[in-house]
Parts: structure tokens; sequence; C-alpha cells
């Protein structure tokens, strides 16, 4: 869907920003960008939507060389979150989000539509937010609405430049939660900007690392922690190795299922999760073998149930995740 | 107590020729009218062209300083040989005197909206165009509206100079008063044109605060 080809990007006061640089972005999949301040990530983003113009290499969009599309076509086409989320203060919370529908003539009925369809998206009630102000939000709110903004016209590609860098820890883990799963319903391909390897590793289906200017290492989350190709890349990815590779996992991929009986009285799934009124330990599928791994700790048991909906759907042993995590 | 007497003689004058005040205050009025909206159809579009074309800007705002630091007599003994005694005249050298705060107001305001902003409506692909009208200029009107509130209350003052081409207004009654030593004269064209100027400034301010604050009003209205 994107495509970088020997990319050299030099400015006016002739700072490399970023040389030949080539990776791609497929459709339907987020590509993170990850590395130290100023080393390119921006510059990079803004080659895509022609903000800035390649000196060197071409980009292509859908297999056309972007230099060939129209640069108000191409960027209306383009959903694009930036680093400083970049809210129109003097407009409401749903004329923010309308931007871009407007721009491309839609009917207002059917833009009254979609902004309360992406409020909702983005958890942001429309009743209650559609007629603030940005001023009136909190950074966590603000973020949502500059994602929902991006999103509006329903865009092919969405680029996202470090849109939760600015929040708190907590209130970052809970966006990329929830992006994670909007993403898997949007299907949108998507270039994520980062400064740190963590969130690359959660958020990217694939991960570009620069060094100041240099791509170093283009590879899926799971070889780069275990074939990182450079001692800047070991660097970068940092320690806990292991724990960031069980991050990567999920509960789901590596349980025994039991199978279910379709039976809402089967009583057996429901005491896997009560005893006597208390909860006793469980997982969910979509957890981390990081979190399963700490509720082993935590619980002291052997094997675990894995429940969803109140339905025990799995098995799963510690052993289990020893062994990958002994396996390297 | 002597003051307080001629202040009396003063609304007695101005009651006593409560016709001429009205035509004057009228002239007054219709002055200020005429060169405010002139200066505003010049100094906006200006300042949106400083600000668009740097390379501009600098000749642009010395343009606009020097018209500042001319005398306004010495605009109105310009004007005259050119445009003639009376009324255009008179609007010609106000015009000139409006033009400051509007046009620097009309930059800073333009300058100070935020670059992220800008670039986050170009990303989404606003042309040029789009962003000064859609961006800019509705982020930019609280400051260029207070530029105008400025230039409104001093073209208030500015106003009674026009008497010496003949422009008429409330200056009529002032300078011949201050000629003739006629002290309840000159109060009754200065006091009115004093309450204008700050009549004007608070009906303004208003408008000011109405389109400058929406979101800073609600919020304050929010947290209470
Ligand atoms: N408009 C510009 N003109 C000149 N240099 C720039 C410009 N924008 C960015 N740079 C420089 O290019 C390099 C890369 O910047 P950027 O892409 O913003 O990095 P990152 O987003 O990774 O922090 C930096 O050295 C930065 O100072
Ligand atoms: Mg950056």
């Amino acid at each position: 869907m994107i495509k970088f080809d020997n990319v050299t990007k030099i400015y006016a006061d002739s700072t490399v920003a970023i040389r030949d640089i080539s990776f791609e972005v497929a459709e339907g999949t987020t590509t993170v960008l990850v590395g130290p301040s100023g080393c390119g990530k921006t510059t990079t983003m803004k080659l895509v939507n022609r903000l800035e113009d390649p000196t060197e290499g071409a980009v292509y969009y859908d297999g056309t060389n972007t230099q060939e599309i129209g640069v108000t076509e191409l960027r209306r086409d383009i959903g694009y979150v930036i680093q400083e989320i970049g809210l129109f203060n003097h407009m409401t919370v749903g004329e923010n989000v309308a931007t871009v529908p407007k721009l491309k003539g839609w009917d207002d009925g059917q833009i009254d539509d979609r902004v309360d369809k992406l409020l909702e998206l983005m958890a942001l009630s429309p009743e209650e937010y559609r007629d603030q102000y940005p001023r009136e939000l909190s950074g966590g709110q603000r973020q949502r609405v500059g994602v929902a903004r991006a999103l509006a016209a329903d865009p092919d590609v969405l680029l996202m430049d470090e849109p939760f860098g600015a929040l708190d820890p907590i209130t970052r883990a809970d966006l990329q939660d929830e992006f994670l799963e909007i993403q898997a319903e949007i299907n949108t391909t998507i270039l994520f900007v980062t400064h740190s390897i963590d969130e690359a590793l959660k958020m990217g289906d694939k991960i570009v690392i620069f060094d100041v200017g240099e791509l170093v290492q283009y590879d899926t989350p799971r070889n780069i922690l275990e074939n990182p190709n450079s001692e800047f890349v070991r660097d970068f990815v940092g320690e806990d190795i292991t724990l960031k590779k069980l991050s990567l996992i999920n509960v789901d991929e590596i349980m025994r299922p039991t199978n279910v009986i379709e039976d809402t009285t089967d009583q057996d799934s429901k005491t896997a999760v009560t005893n006597g009124g208390e909860v006793m330990h469980h997982l969910a599928p979509g957890d981390s073998l990081k979190s399963a791994l700490s509720t082993f700790v935590e619980s002291d048991i052997q094997s675990l149930p894995v429940v969803e909906d109140e339905e025990t759907i799995g098995v799963i042993d510690r052993d289990e995740i020893y062994e990958i995590y002994n396996g390297g | 107590m002597s003051e307080l007497y001629t202040l009396v003689e003063g609304g007695q004058y101005l009651i006593e020729n409560f016709d001429e005040f009205l035509t004057l205050l009228r002239e007054h009025i219709i002055l200020v009218l005429v060169s405010e909206l002139a200066a505003i159809t010049v100094a906006v579009p200006l300042g949106v062209i400083a600000v668009r074309y740097n390379r501009l800007k600098s000749s642009i705002l010395s343009v606009g300083n020097v018209a500042q630091t001319i005398p306004t007599l010495a605009v109105i003994a310009l004007a005259f040989p050119i445009f003639g005694l009376g009324f255009n005249s008179a609007v010609i050298a106000l015009f000139v005197y409006a033009l400051l705060p509007i046009l620097t107001n009309t930059i800073a305001g333009l300058e100070q909206v935020d670059e992220n902003t800008i670039e986050a409506a170009e990303g989404m692909g606003m042309t040029k165009w789009e962003v000064l009208r859609k961006i800019q200029l509705p982020m930019a009107l609280p400051v260029i509206f207070a530029g105008i509130r400025t230039s409104v209350v001093i073209t208030v003052g500015t106003a009674y100079l026009a008497f010496f081409i003949g422009g008429g207004g409330l200056g009529v009654w002032v300078i011949s008063g201050i000629n003739l030593f006629n002290t309840p004269q000159i109060l009754a064209g200065a006091i009115p044109g004093a309450l204008l100027a700050i009549t004007l400034d608070s009906v303004f301010a208003f408008i000011e605060h109405q389109i400058g604050g929406e979101g800073h009003h609600d919020q304050s209205i929010a947290t209470g």
C-alpha cells in the first residue's frame, strides 16, 4: 500500500533527515517506525502525504509514485494524526471530526452520522462531547478526538505520529489496547511512529528501527527480539527480552482448547470461575503470556483455566510458558 | 464650584443648540465609520499578504509605521491639496491613522496561530486558501477585532481635527470654542465625544468577548 524506494530526504538547510530508506507497509497491516528523537521518523511520515517531497528515490502509494498524485487528493485519502494533535480550538469536537468529510463534500446528514459513529468508536459519547470545545477536554480525550478526526473520511491509510506520546502511562496503555481493537475492526493500513520500543512491539505487525537517518532493521516484532541484527538494535530493545517476547504471545495461541459443549447449564465451567463466591485465578484468551506468567506466580498453581464469557474454553500449563521462556 | 458651573453651562449650551449637536455628532460618527470601514478593508487583506509573503512583511509594516508617525495635521495638510476641503480629505486622513492598529493586530493574530494546527490542516488536505479562511482567520479573529477596537477609539479622538479641513464633526464646537474662549461650547463638544469613545469601546469589548472566548468561556462556566 505504501512503499519507500531508496528514499533520501535532505532539508533546505542541508540536514540529512533520512538516507536511502526502503520498506513497505502492506495493506491492512500496521508498521511501526521506532527510533530515538531526531532520527527522521516524522520526516518519513510527511513524505507519505507529501508535506515533504523526497530529495532522492520515490514513495509509492497504492502502486503510484506520490509525485504523480495531486497533493490535495492524496492528503484527503490519508488520515493523519500529528505528534502535537493539532486540534482546531475554535471548532467544536464535532466540527473537528467533520473536517475532511466536509472538504470532500459529503452531505450534512451523512457527516452527522459519521461524526457520532466515530465519537462512539473512540469511546466519547456523542451527546456529551459533540458540542464541546477542545480546551475543555483532557489530554487523553483530545487524543481520541485527533484519532477520530483522522479516521473520519474512512481513509485507506492512517499515519499516526507518536499519537500517545504525551499521555500518562495508564491512559496510554488504555488507548493502545482500544486502538488495537479498533484496528482489528476497521482494518486500515497504518504507519505508526513512536520512540518507545515497547509500544512498537505492542502495536506493530512489522517494525522499522531507525538510527539517526538510517534504517537498521525492518522485521516482525518477534524476529527483532529473537534476532536483533546489530548492537544498536540489541541496546534499543533493552533488558527483559524474554518477558517482552512473552508479551507478544497471547494465551489463546498456546492453550489447549477444552471441548466446550454448547450448554448454558454446564456447571463445570462456572465452578472454574467462582468457588464459594470467590473469584478463582483464571486467564482470558486475549491475555499476554507475560500477564499469564504473573498470574501463575501469584496463584502458585500448575495449570489455569482460560475463561471467556464465563465459560472455560481452554487450559494452559505453567510449564508450557517456562518452555517458551527458556527456549530463547 | 466654578468647574461644576461650567459643566452645567456646557449642558445648557448643548440643549440650546441640540439640533446643531445632532448634526455634528452624526457627521462625527459617519467620519469614524467610513474611515474605519476603509481601514478594515485595506488593513486585513494587507496583513494577510504580509503573513503569506514574508518578504513583503517588513515593507508593509514600515509603511504602516511611517503613516502613524506623521502628525495628524500634516496628513490633513497633505490630503487637502489633493482631495480638496471637506469630508473626503478628512476621511483619507483618518483612514491613514486607523490602519496601523488593525494591520499590526492582523499580522500578530495570524502569526500566533499554532504552526502544528496549520500543519494538521494542511495534512488533512486543505488548500492554502482553505487553511487561511477556515483556520487562520477564525483563530486570529479576536486579535484582529481588538485591533479594530483600538483603531475606532483612536479615530473618535482624531476625528475632532477634521474641522481644520471642513470635514465637520464635533471638532467644530471644540476648536471654534477654543478660538473664542467659549468653555461651555468646548465641553459640549468634547464630553459627548469621550462618551462616544467609551461606549464604542465597551460595545466592542463585549463583541470581542463573544467571538474570542467560546472555548474559555464555556470552560469557566463548567468549572464554576
Ligand atoms: N523543516 C526542517 N528543516 C530542517 N531540518 C529539519 C526540518 N524538519 C526536521 N528537521 C531535522 O531533520 C531531522 C529529523 O527530524 P524528524 O523527522 O522530526 O525526527 P523525529 O520525528 O524522529 O524526531 C532532525 O535533525 C531535525 O532537526
Ligand atoms: Mg517526530
